[in-house]
């Protein structure tokens, strides 16, 4: 087992430990901070992958914009009460079967690709540079159209806060 | 020389099945939107290893747009839950799918 191998075992087994602990979490604040040590996780996944752009760009737009605006909103909106997160029993019951049906599949699919070919992958980097003039050169429609999907989220965002101002004003201004 | 890829399958599997678990289980809106981020994730992490699997570069673009989409997706999602729950105080589904249907007549 080469010392790629070894890496590739420990960050799993740490992306899916911080996951599981995120999930599991009844506290927001707490399930979000993990939630970013499991994507923090799945950058050193893909350098290891030979993606060093997608590294980066995991820690910025996940870490470091996703998960830093889930905590505003986690603090915004300061959840009171209960969170109810248990199931009934039938509900379990019926989780438990699907969940077994599921890793059975995945399993059972994992063997027939394996079966194809188990050599272990050889280690290869996309150079950053390489990797975005591909980027640019085959597939520009695909970043305008994302990058218009961007432009048109942050409409609809800033179309949703202003409604709810603008109904709230009214309010205050009838009573 | 790292794993095989079906061990990167795998642990891409695992990942999108707590992200699923997250989703269906919790009775929260933020966390169902985590779960989806996690599903997403794990999406992005089985295309980076057929990106390796097959030496193409296309599966790495992939993940980009994985990227993009799931920041609109979240910047929407969230919007959504603070505005529902400034107009009902609850970020729980049911009670909030309750109270937008007992305020129309």
């Amino acid at each position: 087992m080469s010392v790629y191998a070894i890496l590739f075992y420990a960050i799993a087994v740490f992306i899916l430990a911080s996951t599981a602990i995120a999930v599991t979490r009844r506290h927001l604040v707490h399930a979000a901070v993990f939630l970013a040590l499991s994507f923090f996780g799945s950058a050193m996944l893909f350098y290891l992958l030979g993606a060093p752009l997608l590294a980066m760009l995991e820690v910025i737009v996940y870490v470091g914009a996703i998960m830093v605006l889930f905590l505003f909103v986690i603090m915004m909106v300061e959840v009171k009460g209960k969170d109810s997160g248990v199931l009934t029993r039938g509900q379990q019951a019926a989780a438990a079967l699907l969940g077994i049906v599921y890793v059975a599949a995945a399993v059972m699919l994992v063997r027939a690709a394996a079966a194809g070919g188990n050599a272990a992958l050889q280690a290869a980097v996309a150079e950053p540079a390489v990797f975005g003039e591909y980027l640019f050169r085959q597939h520009w429609l695909s970043i305008e159209i994302a990058s218009f999907l961007l432009l048109i989220a942050l409409m609809g965002v800033l179309h949703l806060g202003r409604d709810i101002r603008r109904r709230q004003t009214g309010k205050e201004n009838a009573s | 020389m790292i794993v095989p890829y079906s061990h990167i399958l795998l642990l891409s599997a695992l990942l999108f099945v707590l992200g699923m678990l997250c989703a269906v289980t919790r009775r929260n809106l933020i966390m169902v939107l985590l779960g989806l981020e996690i599903m997403l994730n794990a999406g992005a992490v089985a295309f980076v290893g057929a990106a390796l699997r097959w030496q193409q570069i296309e599966g790495q673009t992939m993940v980009i747009f994985i990227l993009a989409v799931a920041a609109a997706e979240v910047s929407i999602g969230l919007a959504l839950i603070v505005f529902a729950y400034r107009r009902t105080g609850s970020l729980d589904p049911q009670s909030i799918k309750d109270l937008f249907s007992t305020e129309r007549p």
